[in-house]
């Protein structure tokens, strides 16, 4: 991001609107960069003005992660598409038990999208950075015509680095090991979900969007390597990632359903329209396989984090040639839960 | 929660069942069909069947609207979503329906074809006043239940006197479907039913009441116990099923009396009569043609009918010959008794029509019930 210092006058951030010239890669480019990016994020080596982030990094193993976000709408309860773009990739870092360091955020507007907007967007991905610990160090922005994009899509790419010893990864489920879900399903889906225009009920609902790497940190300096393998349940839910796990792992999965955490509104707001909660996207909650002996030692420090107040060992992990993902329903009947087929909800993140 | 946790109490659930269990005779097989797809859905995601007696046995009934809406209905609505002067508006579970050639909305769309999820009729009846220069088109299916929004949303259009909507009708009636399973009498011995009893629909029978049952429980000596789509309730009628078999009764009961009368809802009736009359045929998915299943719009309302207005000139296109929709939709096969069951027929790639909504007998075993197949396996290889 480059910094000329000569410019006419201030961007009109209440009632300008993004035009083409913003992309253009000129002064109003810089300008855009300038007064919003760099205001809202705030880090000397943002302010460097390079096109690209120099920095030390710490010895050991790095994960990179990358994510796009057409979150529609923008703004939900409890979060906005900044924030989120914060949160969702430096989840992804988390699950393989990394401390994030870093974010490049890559953002596409579309021509007419009003700076106001945008600038509060930016803001909350600053502050959210900022409540992470970590740095957002270099960007990019691109203007399309009117029509081509949908106001604003954002590209996070997160670097992190991973403690000696821990090495988490789909594939390591064996049978027996304990599954342990950090909270309650559904919160952001139907947050989001409550605010588009052909629906528009009425909940209390906030996305749960936040970053989990604290409560990952806690969980691996007890865990060790008796940790097997996180995963966020964010698009497909729940049953997407066990069903993911599965298929890494070549298991299955006995969960039971009085143990998933739901809160009535959400269940309330799927009964209205017709969804499964454990089908629905979460954005700060985290399923983890633990060794069966490990399993309340975590459980007990992930209760002991406010991000895992909630946590509960759902089930376990089976032998499965199938990779079934089955469930003892509260009623007291069992069946699968199956990968989600086709999409429930566009736009969810 | 109020109104819901009440009716998923497992332990009051396992305590019907227990009384199930002790007064199924155990000399005899029990084969009840639930008719609605939200029953078979609530039968699966609960997994009722294993709170159930070996010789207690739910039987998939074909009330699902979208399974039933023939294929060439969906070639149709693709047809007038691709004119460029129409938008069509869809609940969003047809989007992925199969057409003929590998078609569907969801494909349409992709290609450019206008076409808008919404969740009421209302909302295309809304869109049409907004954007005055398209053909708004609402995509109706559905059985009773969905009727009425459907004859109030023409009735507003009416009113507003809007020339740019319409509704391309595919609304199915629930009792000549019932007619259509039980009246098998011409049929060769091993092609007619089995079915002792029918646990009622409950959502269209809020709207036709209990009354239009009668007859069909008396004609064909077959008890109906109209029950709500909570899984306690489904264990609740299949007791009074059993109850009204072993006293040789053919009773139509109500177990659902806190939403569903004798005589229905009167206003709805009223509303649909207005400005729905009977066709003299219409075609079923699985079940052929039936005579007086399903509506059209009245001549007086003919200026919204999507039919009349685009001259639709109907498409007819067959099933994979293979696919044993027709028997699982009247109770003669069970899902996986199919070829195509699971093999290439499956949610995503469906070729039947029971495949192709979660309220679909094949599609609810598969996503729910498929693991107890392998039980089912290897208790006969056991045997063997």
């Amino acid at each position: 991001m480059s910094s000329p210092r000569l410019r006419a006058r201030k961007l009109d951030i209440r009632g300008g609107l993004v035009d083409l010239s913003h992309g253009a890669g000129g002064r109003a480019s810089a300008q855009l960069i300038d007064e919003i990016f760099r205001e809202a994020f705030d880090n000397p080596v943002l302010d460097q003005g390079n096109d690209q982030a120099a920095f030390d990094v710490p010895a050991g193993r790095m994960v990179m992660s990358t994510d796009g976000y057409v979150i529609w709408p923008l703004f939900f309860p409890g979060g906005d598409i900044g924030s989120l773009a914060v949160h969702g990739t430096i989840n992804d870092l988390a699950m393989a038990g990394a401390r994030p360091l870093h974010l490049a955020a890559g953002y596409i507007l579309e021509e007419g999208f009003p700076l106001a907007d945008l600038q509060r967007i930016a803001i909350s991905m600053g502050r959210a950075a900022a409540e992470a610990g970590v740095t957002i160090v270099t960007g990019d922005t691109k203007v399309v015509e009117r029509g081509k994009a949908d106001g604003v899509f954002i590209t996070t790419t997160g670097i992190g680095v991973v403690p000696a010893g821990i090495d988490l990864s789909g594939d390591r489920a064996r049978p027996g090991d304990r599954v342990i879900l950090s909270g309650s399903i559904g919160d952001h889906g139907v947050a989001v979900m409550s605010k588009r225009g052909s629906l528009g009920f009425e909940t209390e609902i906030l996305s749960d969007s936040a970053a989990l790497h604290g409560l990952v940190a806690d969980m691996v300096a007890v865990a060790g390597p008796s940790l097997r393998l996180m995963r966020d349940p964010t698009r497909g839910g729940l049953a997407a990632a066990l069903n993911e796990i599965a298929q890494q792992s070549r298991c299955g999965f006995l969960i039971e359903e009085p143990r998933i955490p739901v809160r009535p509104e959400v269940v309330a707001a799927c009964e209205l329209l017709g969804l499964d909660p454990l089908y629905v996207a979460n954005e700060g909650k985290l399923v983890a396989v633990v060794e069966p002996g490990a399993a309340n030692a975590i459980l007990a420090i992930m209760r002991a984090h406010p991000l895992g107040r909630e946590a509960s060992v759902i089930g376990e992990v089976t032998a499965d040639d199938q990779y079934f993902v089955q469930m003892t329903t509260s009623f007291g009947g069992g069946r699968i839960v199956d990968w989600l087929s086709g999409e429930q909800l566009p736009r969810i993140c | 929660m109020k109104y819901i946790d009440e009716f998923r109490d497992g332990g009051l659930a396992r305590s019907i069942a227990a009384t199930i269990a002790g007064e199924a005779l155990s000399d005899r097989l029990y084969r009840f069909m639930e008719f609605c797809g939200g029953h078979t859905h609530a039968i699966s995601r609960y997994g009722i069947e294993d709170l159930l007696p070996a010789n207690v046995e739910m039987v998939h009934g074909p009330g699902c609207p979208v399974c039933v809406l023939p294929v060439g209905r969906i070639d149709d609505a693709i047809a007038l979503a691709m004119r460029p002067e129409v938008t069509l508006c869809t609940y969003a579970d047809l989007m992925r329906v199969p057409a003929s050639g590998g078609a569907s909305l969801l494909k349409a769309k992709a290609a450019g074809a206008d076409i808008r999820m919404i969740y009421s009729s209302m909302d295309a009846v809304l869109i049409a006043e907004a954007e005055p220069a398209r053909q708004v088109v609402f995509f109706a299916i559905g059985f009773e239940t969905t009727t009425p929004s459907t004859a109030l949303s023409i009735g507003l259009a009416n009113r507003k006197q809007l020339a740019n909507f319409s509704v391309f009708c595919n609304h199915v009636l629930t009792p000549p479907a019932i007619r259509a399973i039980l009246d098998t009498a011409n049929l060769p011995e091993v092609e007619r039913v089995l079915v002792d009893g029918f646990v009622g629909p409950a959502h269209v029978s809020t709207v036709i009441g209990t009354s239009p049952y009668v007859a069909l429980a008396a004609e064909f000596e077959k008890p109906v116990v109209v029950a709500g789509f909570e899984p306690l309730d489904m264990v609740q009628a299949i007791l009074m099923l059993v109850r009204q078999v072993n006293e040789g009764r053919s009773d139509v009961e109500n177990q659902y009396i806190r939403a569903v009368t004798e005589g229905g809802n009167m206003i709805a009736q009223r509303e649909v009569a207005e400005v729905f009359e009977l066709r003299d045929t219409f075609e079923w998915r699985g079940l052929g043609q039936l005579p007086a299943s399903a509506l059209r719009l009245r001549q007086a309302y003919g200026q919204f009918d999507a039919e009349q207005r685009f001259a639709i000139v109907p498409v007819r296109a067959a099933d994979n010959p293979a696919c044993e929709c027709g028997d699982v939709l009247r109770g003669l096969k069970k899902p996986a008794d199919c070829k195509l069951f699971g093999t290439v027929c499956s949610p995503e790639t469906p070729m039947g029509s029971c495949m192709v909504s979660p309220e679909g007998a094949c599609a609810a075993h598969w996503t729910y019930g498929r693991f107890r197949d392998r039980a089912r396996a290897s208790a006969v290889r056991a045997a063997a």
